[in-house]
């Protein structure tokens, strides 16, 4: 047999190829530094263990290394053990959410909208902002019935003005054209709300959600070490009580992935909702 | 004197002055007829109120004094027999281009279905020409590409009276030219009625049926009213090969020289001595100087 025949390669099939070549070449591109980066906090994680493990002193954590850790990950995984206490604390933080959007939202279009009203709670809801939600536990355990509705009203008030000022300040965006066009084809006040002010301020709307949810996100774990007996944050507690410090490390790492999920949720929709250049 | 589509009947704007308990009177006593399917354009120095008379027959501004009838109803705010036009588009950023057009569709013709408002949206973005660029949104179009949107929104709901305040003022000249024919075109199409804002003077000679010609505040006048007298179709291209088209452009610049200063003087006098301010615009039709019901004192410029 000839042997260039051998090496000829059909155009066709090389056409065929390329979109696929071009899709690796850009996942290539969009992955590599994250890529990197992920090595490199592993890096230091390994580096961390292996200093711990090689120290008199702190010997006994020496599980917090990734071996152990990730061992222990998919144990939890492969068990479904994981799954329960990721519900409790979704369901809290979703719930704290819930109520922080249904007030915060309404709260930030009016202060938006009246300037009076912007002053007068402008001291204080800064006042009330700069309380750690946590400050409020005594009470909220004192107010509430439940564990539950306490920890989500720790998340709600934590939650609830990041989303009231991202919104004043998408209100105070909205151009007064907007509204002339509204008016001029002859748009009622809720034809205007539906229609003009929700889309113009959504993409602050979630800009201000994907702060709450960070917030909520790290209220909830030190909310749950008291009082409760299920979610993340005591599952935390619960695995440092018996010592099971790989156990531990392994919902520390569950909390960043599902932390790390919520906030690229977030993300996409401030994408999506956004109208500047680059739509 | 018969009932015409559009009529402003004595108009006056008077507004309160930081510094005095007189009312300042920007204009009075306007009296104004615009027929069906007319364009007109009114033309005048900065702050003699033109954008004053627009508000007004766009319900947006109410007058001290007058009123505006069309089609047998007077004009008493917004609503969707005035279409408007502003000079800086006025687009819904998060909409596509036709979304934006279907968006005012939908206000007009709420019982239409989907594909009825997308089909009428798209047959006037078709006219102005953007075909290509109906899915893209407005920080993903050019200025001229933005305000040929905006024509497009304002025909598509086919409003009794378009109005436009210096739609093309923000745009380059060349981008100008282009549009004006496009406005020309989808105006020849639908015959609407306009009422235009321009500074350009060729480009009301361009556009215009008749030119407003308005003096300088305060107690400012619509002094003249300028037949433009050329067949359409118009070009731009040939516009000034036109025989009529130095008469009626050297009137033009003539009154904003000097004529606009000069008559807002009289008005001013005569307004301090108290005389009744009501007026109709003098009819003039430089082309046909002989044709002139008062022939003018002024001079036709040689070119």
């Amino acid at each position: 047999m000839n042997r260039e025949a051998t090496l000829s390669v059909d155009p066709t099939t090389v056409e065929r190829l390329m979109p696929l070549l071009r899709f690796a070449d850009r996942a290539r591109r969009a992955l590599q530094y994250p890529a990197l980066g992920i090595a490199g906090l592993f890096a230091l994680w390994y580096w961390g263990g292996w200093a711990i493990a090689n120290n008199e002193d702190t010997m006994a954590f020496a599980s917090f290394a990734p071996g152990p850790t990730l061992a222990a990950f998919w144990d939890l995984v492969v068990s479904g053990n994981v799954w329960k206490p990721i519900e409790s604390s979704l369901y809290r933080v979703g719930w704290g959410l819930a109520y922080a959007i249904a007030i915060g939202v309404p709260l930030g279009v009016m202060i938006g909208y009246f300037l009076t009203l912007k002053q007068v709670t402008h001291v204080p809801f800064q006042f009330l902002r700069m309380i750690s939600p946590l400050a409020w536990m005594p009470i909220a355990v004192l107010a509430f019935a439940t564990w539950d509705a306490a920890i989500i009203f720790l998340i709600a008030i934590a939650a609830v003005w990041p989303i009231t000022y991202a919104t004043a300040h998408g209100v105070q965006r909205i151009d007064p054209m907007w509204l002339k066009v509204g008016n001029n084809l002859g748009a009622n006040p809720y034809h205007t709300l539906r229609y003009i002010v929700m889309p113009a301020i959504a993409q602050d709307v979630f800009a201000g959600i994907r702060l709450a949810v960070g917030v909520a996100w790290i209220v909830l774990v030190p909310a749950e070490y008291l009082g409760v007996t299920s979610g993340l944050g005591y599952a935390i507690n619960d695995a440092r009580d018996t010592l099971e410090y790989d156990k531990l490390a392994a919902f520390v790492l569950v909390i960043g992935i599902i932390g790390y999920m919520l906030d690229a949720i977030c993300v996409r929709l401030i994408k999506r909702s956004s109208y500047h250049a680059e739509g | 004197m018969s009932k015409g589509f559009l009529e402003i009947e004595n108009l006056s704007q008077r507004f309160p002055q930081p510094d005095s308990n007189d009312l300042m009177t920007v204009f009075e006593g306007v009296d104004l007829d615009i027929e069906k399917g007319e364009f007109v354009c009114l033309i005048g120095h900065s702050g003699c109120g033109k954008s004053t008379i627009l508000n007004v027959l766009a319900g947006l501004a109410t007058p001290t004094d007058g009123n505006v009838i069309m089609d047998n109803k007077e004009i008493k705010g917004p609503s969707l027999d005035q279409g408007v036009i502003f000079q800086n588009h006025s687009l819904l950023p998060w909409l596509s281009a036709r979304d934006n057009v279907m968006f005012a569709v939908r206000a007009r013709w709420p019982h239409w279905s989907k594909a009825k408002r997308r089909e009428h949206a798209e047959k006037y973005l078709h006219m102005v020409g953007l075909d290509h660029a109906m899915d893209r949104k407005p920080a993903q179009l050019s200025g001229g590409m933005r305000q040929r949107v905006g024509i497009a929104r304002a025909f598509a709901i086919e409003p009794k009276l378009l109005l436009m305040d210096e739609p093309f003022g923000a745009l380059d000249a060349l981008t100008r030219g282009v549009i004006q024919e496009e406005l020309l075109k989808i105006w020849s199409e639908t015959h609407q009625t306009v009422f235009m804002i321009t500074h350009d003077v060729d480009e009301a000679i361009l556009l215009a049926d008749r030119v407003l010609l308005m003096t300088n505040g305060p107690h400012a006048q619509v002094a003249e009213s300028v037949k433009i007298d050329i067949p359409r179709p118009r070009k731009r291209a040939t516009l000034h090969q036109e025989e009529a088209y130095y008469p009626i452009r050297n009137h033009l610049v003539d009154f904003l020289v000097d004529g606009a200063k000069a008559m807002s003087a009289k008005a001013q006098e005569a307004a301090a001595r108290g005389e009744n301010p009501r007026h109709r615009p003098r009819i003039v039709n430089p082309a046909r100087p002989e044709a002139d019901p008062e022939p003018g004192p002024r001079m036709v410029r040689a070119v």
